[in-house]
């Protein structure tokens, strides 16, 4: 035991380790037994629910009947792809969908790190704390009760709704006016996620290097010019990490509050892709249809992770893989 | 350290000083709206239009009828469960996988490493998802569908995993010197070294669980079996939400007899109230490792 463990360290750095051969492979196995070991739940827990859903995806280019299940139903090919693509609502929802995600990545996500950095301005150390603890809280809120407060201010009698009576006069229910959707579902998130999405930076720009800013005040940079070239510069990484990240959900906004709150009346703004997918699958037992609504979206997510991780491995030499 | 202050940096910081106080306002005054009408007199808190800031004729009222609630409690009950089971199921597995793909000298580590984090990329979705689960897996209206499906998360893992990998490579080395086996150094040695970063993902996955309706409301069909949120959702969206689409029913309804129009709103308050709670009860215990936790995520990232 012992010195094949020690042994093992020194094959660690040994490049020739890389090579699989089948003693070598044999060798590792026997070796390493303990560690597969421990990783094997999370291999099983991943084939099961992550890998075979994935397979699952079949189910996309078939006439799906649950009777029948996935080895069992007739293929249509691409009939469900062409059949989205001529949907009446096909431009509707990646409008929508896009919509949403444009205005999180152009408002939400530059609002998330100049607050972060505003923060860091503070210098009342209780005052920092206390801002930092209140502003996380709505963050552990249920979607469920944040909708139901949603709901409630909303009402003809809600706090939101007198609040924009004053400017319109109009006491009409917000949850019934489209051009409203955006801004509640934008503003809701920003509520709910700003301090605690502020944490990584908050986080990141404790980890800049004191002595910068020292050197930028005898080189006579204020505040201003210090937050430019010391700052930003400083948590730029961690920005284009989420950066990244960000761009790779575009095509998936969060259904969970869509369903809990849209309605026939705001479905114009509100109805994206995946509540369409729940929709006609899960309530019309489409399931074919939407599984291959899913699909496409999976994939455009997939390729633009893709490419914004290749863009910003080329521009700034930062990347996930 | 020191900073320079001039007559512009003043009038910033005075800004900014207002700036987070009104950000501090705007994150409370709808919580205090909550919890002021869930303790005030019904009639009036149904007159109110508008922001509720005080409590007016303090009365439990509303939190009686709360607790009278079977779907309730059994609600509480049933979160209860699935948070316990799946938190502890999922932290030991998470736990394990995180040190297994913490040694480098396994030469499968990256492959299974890569297994893991493509399912962050890229999943099946909504519906192939339910097909596998309730088909395949037969899990459709089983107490463990709260529980195995979704007790691991490859985000928590690689969070355990970065902190691990920042665990010196020579105190693992000596107690395997000493014959100890991975085992032994994950539980006695590892995770005691560790404690900020294991209480934040403990937090993570309870809140995680604690707020989840969804898998819920597509899996169980059976009263019995719904979780605290799903029981919420009906009280909260479905009563009021004039769509057709969710489809739920409103069998709770009839738990309230007589006092159900008047007391309908301030049951919905205190029902938020009494749901939220133990999330901001247990929040403050974790807070203080909880940046801490987070930190050393984010650093080594």
């Amino acid at each position: 035991m012992k010195v094949h463990s020690s042994k093992g360290a020194a094959q660690a750095v040994d490049p020739s380790a890389k090579k699989f051969t089948i003693p070598k492979i044999k060798r590792d196995f026997k070796r390493n037994k303990e560690i597969y070991l421990m990783a094997l739940p999370a291999i099983i827990f991943f084939f099961l629910f992550a890998y075979m859903p994935m397979g699952g995806l079949i189910m996309a280019f078939q006439d799906f009947k649950p009777k029948l299940g996935i080895i069992g139903s007739p293929f249509v090919g691409l009939e469900h792809f062409r059949a989205f693509f001529n949907d009446p609502f096909f431009t509707r929802l990646l409008r929508n969908t896009l919509a949403i995600s444009m205005w999180e990545l152009l408002v939400s996500f530059p609002l998330t790190i100049i607050f972060a950095l505003l923060l860091n301005e503070i210098r009342s150390k209780l005052f920092k704390r206390t801002v930092q603890t209140i502003s996380y809280m709505p963050y552990f809120i249920s979607m469920v009760v944040v909708a139901g407060m949603i709901i409630d201010f909303c009402k003809s009698k809600g706090v939101l709704t007198q609040i924009m009576a004053t400017f319109t006069g109009s006491t009409q229910n917000i949850l019934s006016i489209p051009e409203y959707w955006r801004p509640l579902y934008i503003g809701s998130g920003i509520w709910q996620g700003i301090g605690f999405g502020s944490i990584i930076y908050v986080a990141a720009l404790s980890g800049i290097n004191q002595q910068l800013y020292e050197a930028a005040v005898i080189d006579g940079a204020g505040r201003w010019k210090q937050t430019l070239y010391v700052t930003l510069p400083g948590i730029s990484t961690t920005i284009m990490i989420m950066l990244i990240l960000k761009i790779g959900t575009i095509m998936s906004v969060g259904y969970e509050k869509t369903i809990l709150l849209y309605n026939p009346q705001i479905y114009e703004t509100a109805d994206i892709i995946s509540s369409y997918v729940y929709r006609k699958g899960l309530l019309e037992f489409n399931y074919g249809y939407s599984s291959a609504v899913s699909f496409f979206n999976s994939v455009i997510n997939f390729v633009l992770l893709l490419m914004a991780n290749k863009l910003s491995k080329k521009v700034t030499d930062t990347s996930l893989f | 350290m020191k900073y320079y202050r001039s007559i512009p940096r003043t009038i910033f910081e005075i800004f900014n000083t207002i700036l987070f106080v009104g950000v501090i306002l705007i994150c409370i005054l709808p919580v205090w709206h909550v919890v002021c009408a869930s303790f005030s007199d019904a009639a009036w808190v149904l007159s109110q239009s508008g922001l509720i800031w005080r409590i007016k004729d303090f009365t439990l009222k509303g939190y009686e009828l709360v607790f009278q609630n079977k779907d309730i409690m059994t609600g509480y009950l049933n979160t209860f469960i699935y948070v316990v089971a799946a938190t502890s199921i999922g932290m030991l597995f998470t736990v394990m996988a995180a040190y297994a793909l913490s040694r480098r000298d396994a030469i499968w580590g990256n492959t299974i490493m890569f297994f893991i984090t493509f399912t962050m990329m890229f999943n099946g979705g909504m519906i192939a998802y339910y097909i596998i689960v309730t088909k395949v897996l037969n899990m459709f209206d089983s107490r463990w569908v709260m529980i195995l499906p979704v007790c691991l998360s490859a985000y928590n893992m690689i969070i355990v995993r970065t902190a691990m990998m920042g665990i010196p490579e020579s105190l693992i080395e000596s107690a395997q010197l000493d014959g100890a086996g991975h085992f032994k150094i994950l539980f006695s040695i590892v995770l005691p070294l560790m404690k900020a970063t294991l209480a934040t993902v403990i937090l993570y996955y309870v809140v995680a669980h604690w707020n989840s309706w969804f898998q819920a409301s597509i899996f169980l069909r059976d009263r019995t079996k719904f979780p605290l949120q799903l029981i919420l959702k009906e009280i909260l969206v479905t009563g009021d939400v004039t769509s057709t689409i969710n489809g739920g029913s409103n069998a709770n309804a009839s738990d309230y007899s007589g006092d159900l129009i008047l007391f309908k709103q301030t049951v919905k308050y205190c029902t938020i109230v009494v749901s939220t709670l133990p999330i901001f009860i247990f929040y403050p215990f974790i807070q203080k490792y909880f940046e801490k936790g987070v930190l050393i995520g984010a650093l080594k990232e």
